[in-house]
């Protein structure tokens, strides 16, 4: 725990990521100007005054629609990676607990999920069953299971033949009792990194994927759709853009900084990344 | 080495069947009929009828596997629902154009990457290794399509450097952002990579030994410590070509390239799913392929590989 209080990329990850969570539950209901209200006298209005973040070509408010967007990307985020690691975790308990036939077809299937270009999967997948949130979200969910899976395996590799499991075999515990009371507590930490890395990757992909209009449609505002309607008025209105795209990437970064100082806590040597 | 080669090469068989069957499999799985979304209403049911036999659509699936992978060996993926132009020329025409931009992207990404993480390790814990590894930080966080807003905002509309988008060959002025957007992360990536195992490299023996022998420190770090750091750094660069394709979408849509990622996005617009299909597969191919190479040149690179497990 100590090492984890003097990371500085802890810190500034908790930080970030905490003012989001905030901003994205409570922002709405504290800054109460209605994202979807067009005001043709207020367009295309400059930050400050009575909208502290401007207002986009229809005179909606840019603040709210940043806010409400928040809810929607980090949501995206959250309930996407919630189905990743359930799928991806109980792939790789299974994978690395049995092991043979069953681990080296679940790892040739990861292998095969892995060998497409993952963002192109994404957006192949999402424009063949139809565009929206919902199928957005679920397929980042389910294309996410494969790198959770590999993970998750190898730590399972490590915990099954530690002696507690050991003990637990002796005392005639089964199988599932022993999956799920002795070795998935022991991925506890592994699954903390990859929600808080994985975070990062899924509001990226759906930034993407609304940015091209394979997410979230309009009216609804997602980060990634906000920067798609300021993307048009770049030269005349750039804040638009900048704003929400550099609200998105310090959401990013705090996910980043935050599951690099979880990482280098559940593994001292560091793996990719910082060294300390 | 041959045998090495042969081993990677046998190895890679089963992805590239199971990414050719995966990539058929999302035309198949589509909701709807996709005659009918061609034909639209004016058509009747014998046109559809032939039309449906000619795309052999009646036959079982693995049947229709047969035919897509026969197709695929002679070139052929199929006809465009929209135009009615094989989809394969289309891609010979655009893919070339993809793969200049990830060139010019991958060469950015590990000039700067290398750079800025030998700076860094070279003085771990000084304010350049502080500087540069936060600038990585922030470079792994922006999205790539945000980066090119970024490059052309302030490149192209307030410094009036170059064009904010369009396609010139190989000429600089028009390739230069859209390559730095793509190069971002991956050279962030590669930066940090770069320091970590150089760090790790540095704190072995024969360093000690390299050093006490009187070598300068350049002379240590690029001759004796870089060539052992590079193995991770490789395997980022291969993953990261996948990411350069995946990105090359978002970046083409951005800078009006027109590459493969601009006709695939193109065809998702008009649910054109034979095309969507034959862009997926031919980038799943490229990306696959050059891990491959990637895997091969652990063995050009780490002695280790090459005579050990191989």
């Amino acid at each position: 725990m100590k090492a984890l209080t003097r990371s500085t990329s802890f810190w500034i990850g908790a930080g970030l990521v905490l003012f989001f969570l905030l901003a994205a539950s409570v922002g709405p209901l504290i800054y109460s100007a209605d994202p979807l209200a067009p005001d043709s006298e207020a367009l295309l209005l400059r930050p400050g005054g009575a909208s502290p973040l401007g207002t986009d070509a229809l005179g909606r408010d840019l603040l709210a629609r940043v806010l409400v967007g928040a809810r929607v990307s980090l949501s995206v985020g959250v309930l996407s990676r919630f189905i990743a690691l359930i799928l991806g975790g109980l792939a790789g308990l299974v994978s690395g607990y049995f092991g043979g036939k069953t681990d080296s077809i679940i790892m040739r299937a990861a292998d095969l999920t892995l060998a497409f270009p993952a963002l192109l999967l994404l957006i192949a997948v999402v424009a063949a069953f139809g565009p929206s949130l919902f199928t957005l979200f679920l397929a980042l969910g389910v294309l996410g299971w494969a790198p959770v899976a590999r993970v998750i395996r190898s730590r399972v590799l490590v915990i099954r033949r530690m002696e507690f499991v050991e003990a637990a075999h002796a005392t005639g515990a089964g199988t599932l009792r022993i999956l799920f009371l002795h070795v998935l507590p022991g991925c506890t930490g592994t699954f903390l990194v990859l929600f808080s890395m994985g975070l990062a990757t899924a509001i990226i992909a759906e930034g993407s994927l609304s940015f091209l209009g394979l997410g979230a449609q309009p009216p609804t505002a997602s980060w990634g759709t906000l920067i798609r309607d300021g993307f048009g008025y770049l030269r005349t209105a750039p804040w638009l853009t900048l704003v929400p795209g550099l609200v998105m990437a310090m959401a990013v970064l705090g996910f980043n900084l935050l599951g690099d100082a979880l990482r280098d806590l559940a593994d001292p040597r560091g793996l990719p990344g910082r060294t300390r | 080495m041959p045998i090495v080669i042969a081993r990677r090469l046998l190895g890679a068989l089963p992805v590239l069947l199971g990414v050719t069957f995966l990539s058929f499999l999302l035309l198949y799985v589509v909701p709807g009929d996709p005659v009918q979304a061609v034909a639209g209403e004016r058509y009747d049911e014998t046109v559809l009828a032939e039309m449906r036999a000619e795309l052999h659509l009646d036959d079982p699936l693995l049947l229709r596997y047969g035919h897509f992978l026969a197709g695929l060996v002679r070139g052929d993926l199929g006809n465009s629902y929209v135009t009615r132009e094989p989809v394969s020329e289309r891609i010979a025409e655009t893919f070339p154009k993809t793969l200049a931009l990830a060139a010019a992207a991958m060469t950015l990404a590990v000039i700067i990457g290398l750079s800025l993480g030998i700076i860094a390790a070279a003085r771990p814990g000084s304010w350049i290794d502080r500087g540069a590894m936060a600038m990585a930080s922030l470079g792994i966080s922006v999205p790539v399509f945000l980066m090119g807003i970024l490059l052309i905002y302030f490149f192209s509309l307030q410094l009036r450097l170059l064009p904010p988008s369009g396609y010139g060959g190989w000429s600089p002025r028009y390739l230069v952002l859209p390559a730095l957007t793509l190069a971002g992360a991956s050279a962030a990536m590669i930066a940090r990579m770069t320091r970590a195992s150089l760090l790790e490299v540095l704190g072995e023996d024969y360093i000690r030994t390299a050093r006490a022998k009187g070598l300068p420190g350049w002379k240590v770090l690029f001759v004796h410590a870089l060539r052992n750091a590079l193995l991770p750094v490789v395997t980022v660069i291969g993953n990261d070509f996948g990411s350069y394709l995946g990105g090359a979408v978002l970046t083409e849509k951005i800078f009006a390239w027109p590459g493969l990622g601009r006709y695939t996005l193109d065809a998702v617009a008009s649910r054109d799913l034979p095309a969507i299909q034959g862009a997926v597969l031919v980038m799943a191919l490229a990306f696959v392929l050059v891990n491959l190479l990637v895997d091969l040149s652990y063995a050009w690179i780490d002695p280790r590989v090459r005579r050990g497990r191989g």
